[in-house]
């Protein structure tokens, strides 16, 4: 079992050059796969891509929604997300005792929240009205709770033999999906359509202590989470992918149902999302189920896009958080967005130096140093549409400092900038692209989030293949070129942890601890 | 590239014959379902090599990649009590440490090269293997797993790269709260030094040498021991007749017995236990205490309970704490089960540190009502209802299906259990939900622990009982061992 490299090497490349004519490494997939897949376009923009695979009688979906914590101004950060969450509680037909009456007192919650809200926001709030209103407001909660069937919506799915049911926002994207049986493809059908045809906010500030939870649980609570939010408001100083995607605690205690329904009103509208549907399902028979349902929801326009782009970065920046947890190191570059000509060359980046323990950064930090716990590149942080960055982190191990990890990262990022990558490793990233889309072919919730993510975020789902075709013609001088151009001190964003020993546990609060803003509306 | 895009064929589909005619429905129940159609779940071929290897085998013909798993008998909770980390430690050197003919760091290059992958690990309960490679590779790479399996060499370098990991993740293990909860929960259900709860310590893993792996490998790692699965594209006589061929002339050796002398857990420590941490703002809370096995007859009962209790968004935990009070983003729980040992029953959750004695009165409460408002009718039918029609999610991959039946070999469980366990679920009564309940769910016996901030508390933590203080300091190593 000895391995002979070169010929190794020859063979792969052998087989690398037939591939793109005569894909001999994919013998029952590609153009089988094409011909299993079918577009649909709803007149109301509302796009499908349905792809039979008839493995077993289930289906899984993925809806994409081209929205995210960038679509975000102050005031509302963590809307995005806000509302993926009420998209869980129902709609008129959905969730209620008795809509028509549950609408009125909805109605009055919302007057008594801004009625609370505009005084607690006064310059000079009256504490004994405001404790009014709260108490007003909590009143009306209250009544309008004794409405609502509570989880309804997900609680036919589960009925149903839903599995996978979630949901997910990021920075550039909302998305949504589960599987069922295939016998139950209409209320699918019945179940998403109703929930962005007329989706009802009910239990809005509930469930908004809900989310506060999941900040202080995901960011205020844990060493890196803080350390994240910090790096990705130093990194970018105008693109909103600076904001937390969750929110910042001041927002989530103020925004209100009134703001959501405007943001779902402009981003919500059938052109702005995809759905792919894979597994074992017929397009003559589904199509028309999917016009009658989703048909119903009315066309809008297209939310406008963004208009402001990063400025190129000019110096150099650092965050160090000072914490009762052992060190961690992140630093960051600028770089385009995954539909740039150039992602594919990030990817052979990250090939090379982080992937598996072949991976330059794996032997040099991992193996031989033994200076890291792990070592890990990534490029496209904190979202993939717009301009975002390329980072690397590392875990010192026991005893190692930040800048010990740091100087080894350095070292092998300018080797790949002063030397060209081997054969081995230009070959072993393109054997590796072509097996993972491979791999991925074979399950339906993957293969559905991939298709939906890649017809939104590029308008055609056909370039998860055709990144390959780019993938292949990457050269070792393009990784030089990408390489110095991006890795530049300027363009470079450092995010530390560094260990403050804590105080004895004598019961003091440690230094750090954010003290979670307090002021809940309830 | 065709792609049949039929945004222009909608008008003709519309008018056509096959479209279904229905009104617009505007209740979910007035859905009518057509039946889930005919689906034949394939069984693998199922043989015993001369040696002892147990080989299942399912063909796959969908994509050109070919997958193994491999479950071995051995566990960490057969590892000394002074050598914590022996086991896991010898999971990763078999593979990262090379084999007699290819050097750990040659045959890292030779799988990445082919964009295969093989990996090696041990568990709590078992030893595993896996592998996933192209088609066109399956030999070289099935190869390259017998090797592992058979002639680990256990590089002394090698080792020492997973030791210094090792001791750096036990340095980080007080870093995040999630961590501390379930280690430290784990602890106190099992008891500090079970082998189903005890961690490893920067002097166990320090204690551990090449020629303890080489001995673990001897002792454990025989073909008698080893069940083989694979699932993927090729003709299962020439995929039997290669494993005949890398695996077959592997001698015999000692045959292990079955995993039965494995240490029952008996302990029921209940009290209220606190870590301090005050570098959070939530507290991160646990409350339980032992679980069952899954060959207890109880199980299909307790299956549906734990679905109706905290399965789903719908469940009496997720609905009445975090949808209807708002104390928490994640709250879920039930009572856990093993295939040979007994699981957990716990509920546990995050919330705000002001609210923290709410949460817990919260999931008190959750506990009693199992008894004091029993399970209904319509609990019941709807829990059933969500495992049936999902029943078919447990089939719907290839590579699922052979996995479910190497498991049920390795734990002596029929190889028919799946179509047992539907059997049993819809069986499943009403009264025996309750029961099960009743006799499961013991609240006024639970262990409660709480990771969070001293200060800050809704009502101090004594409200439920006599506190004991978990010390989570990490003993630091003698002077002189190191990794």
């Amino acid at each position: 079992m000895s391995c002979n490299s070169k010929r190794l090497n020859l063979l792969l490349i052998a087989s690398v050059a037939v591939f793109l004519f005569a894909p001999c490494a994919f013998p029952q997939d590609l153009a089988s796969f094409e011909s299993r897949t079918t577009v649909h376009t709803l007149r109301n923009g509302w796009t499908f891509v349905i792809v039979e695979r008839p493995v077993a009688p289930v289906f899984s979906f993925s809806t994409y929604v081209d929205v995210g914590s960038a679509q975000e101004v102050p005031g509302i950060t963590g809307l995005a997300h806000m509302f993926e969450h009420m998209a869980f509680k129902g709609t008129p037909n959905i969730g209620t005792r008795n809509y028509a009456a549950e609408k009125e007192v909805l109605d009055q919650v919302e007057a008594a929240y801004q009625a609370y809200l505009a005084e607690r926001l006064s310059p000079k709030p009256d504490p004994q009205k405001l404790e009014q209103l709260q108490a007003a407001f909590k009143k009306k909660q209250e009544e309008a709770a004794q409405y609502v069937v509570q989880n309804e919506f997900a609680d036919v799915i589960d009925r149903e033999g839903g599995t996978g049911l979630n949901a997910g926002t990021g920075a550039d994207s909302t998305a949504y999906f589960y599987s069922l049986p295939v016998n139950k493809f209409e209320l699918f059908a019945y179940l998403e359509s109703e929930r962005f045809l007329h989706p009802v906010f009910r239990e809005f500030y509930t469930e908004r202590d809900v989310v506060q939870e999941e900040r202080r649980l995901r960011t205020e609570s844990q060493p890196i989470g803080r350390l994240v939010e910090q790096f990705v408001a130093t990194a970018f100083i105008a693109h909103p992918y600076q904001q937390p995607v969750v929110g910042y605690m001041s927002d989530l205690q103020s925004f209100s149902k009134t703001d959501a329904e405007a943001f779902y009103r402009k981003y919500y509208v059938p052109s702005n999302l995809a759905t792919a549907i894979v597994g074992a399902v017929k397009p003559k028979e589904i199509i028309p189920i999917l016009e009658k349902y989703f048909g119903r929801i009315p066309a809008g326009p297209r939310p406008g896009e963004l208009r402001t782009v990063e400025p190129p970065q000019t110096a150099e920046k650092t965050v160090t958080l000072k914490e009762q947890a052992q060190p961690f190191y992140l630093e960051g570059y600028h770089k385009p967005g995954v539909t740039h000509p150039d992602q594919v060359v990030y990817n052979a980046i990250d090939d090379v130096l982080s992937r598996g323990r072949t991976s330059r950064l794996y032997r040099s930090l991992v193996r031989d140093k033994k200076i890291a716990l792990t070592v890990q590149s990534f490029s496209s942080f904190p979202g993939i549409k717009y301009p975002n960055l390329w980072a690397v982190y590392a875990m010192p191990a026991r005893g190692v400092t930040n800048e010990q990890v740091r100087d080894a990262i350095r070292a092998e990022i300018d080797r790949i900038k002063k030397e060209d990558v081997s054969d081995e490793e230009l070959t072993r990233f393109k054997t590796r692209e072509r097996a993972d889309v491979l791999r991925s072919l074979d399950d339906n919730m993957g293969l559905a989030g991939q298709l939906a993510t890649y017809q939104v975020v590029f308008g055609d789902w056909r370039e998860l293949f055709r990144s390959l075709e780019r993938v292949e013609k990457v050269t070792k001088a393009d990784i030089r070129r990408v390489a110095n151009a991006s890795f530049v001190d300027a363009n470079r964003t450092v995010g530390m942890i560094v260990t403050e020993t804590p105080k004895p546990p004598t019961g003091g609060q440690g230094g750090t601890r954010p003290t979670g803003q307090s002021g809940d509306d309830k | 590239m065709k792609i049949r895009i039929t945004l222009c064929l909608t008008a003709a589909l519309l008018v056509g014959a096959l479209v279904p005619s229905f009104g617009q429905v505007s209740k979910v129940e007035e859905l009518k379902y057509p039946p889930l159609p005919e689906f034949k779940i394939p069984v693998p071929t199922r043989l015993v090599l001369d040696n002892g290897v147990i080989l299942m085998v399912l063909e796959d013909h969908e994509l050109p990649l070919i997958n193994a798993s491999v479950l071995v008998r051995t566990g960490s909770r057969l590892e000394p009590a002074g050598k914590v980390g022996l086991a896991g430690l010898a999971g990763t050197v078999m593979r990262t440490g090379g084999t007699k003919t290819m050097p750990g760091d040659q045959l890292d290059d030779y799988l990445e090269n082919r964009a295969a992958r093989v990996e090696t690990s041990i568990g709590t309960s078992s030893g595993g293997a896996s592998m996933s490679c192209l088609k066109k590779d399956f030999p070289d790479v099935l190869r390259v797993l017998a090797d592992v399996l058979r002639n680990p060499v256990f590089e002394e370098t090698k080792l020492a790269v997973a030791k210094n990991r090792l001791m750096a993740a036990i340095a980080r293990q007080n870093d995040d709260p999630g961590d501390i909860l379930s280690r430290e929960f784990t602890e106190i259900v099992y008891g500090n030094d079970s082998p189903y709860a005890r961690s490893e310590t920067y002097a166990s893993v320090s204690a551990v040498t090449r020629e303890d792996l080489v001995e673990w490998h001897s002792r454990y790692y025989h073909p008698s021991a080893m069940i083989l699965g694979l699932v993927g594209d090729f003709k299962t006589d020439e995929a039997v007749a290669l494993v005949k061929q890398v695996f077959g002339d592997w001698p015999k050796g000692n045959v292990i017995p079955a995993s039965t002398k494995v240490p029952e857990p008996s302990s029921v420590a209940s009290g209220v236990y606190y870590v301090e941490k005050n570098d959070v703002n939530q507290s991160s809370i646990a409350m339980g205490h032992l679980g069952i096995r899954k060959d207890n007859p109880d199980y299909y009962a307790v299956r549906v309970l734990n679905e109706l209790f905290g399965g789903s968004m719908g469940s009496r935990l997720f609905s009445n704490v975090r949808t209807k009070k708002g104390l928490a983003y994640d709250v879920g729980g039930g009572i856990g089960s093993e295939w040979d040992y007994a699981g957990v029953f716990e509920v546990a959750m995050t919330t705000k540190t002001e609210t923290t004695a709410a949460a817990i009165k919260a999931l008190q409460e959750e506990a009693k009502n199992l008894t004091a408002q029993p399970p209904t009718e319509a609990e019941v039918a709807k829990a059933k209802a969500s495992i049936l029609n999902s029943f078919i999610f447990n089939s719907d991959s290839i590579a699922e299906i052979l996995s479910q039946q190497m498991v049920f070999e390795y734990y002596g469980y029929p190889l028919d259990w799946l179509s047992r366990y539907r059997a049993g679920i819809e069986k499943v009564t009403v009264e025996q939900v309750r029961a099960a309940a009743a006799k499961y769910i013991t609240p006024d016996r639970v262990a409660i622990l709480v990771v969070g901030p001293k200060e800050g508390m809704d009502q101090p933590l004594s409200t439920f009982g006599k506190v004991t203080n978990v010390d989570i300091t990490i003993p630091e190593p003698a002077a002189g061992s190191g990794g």
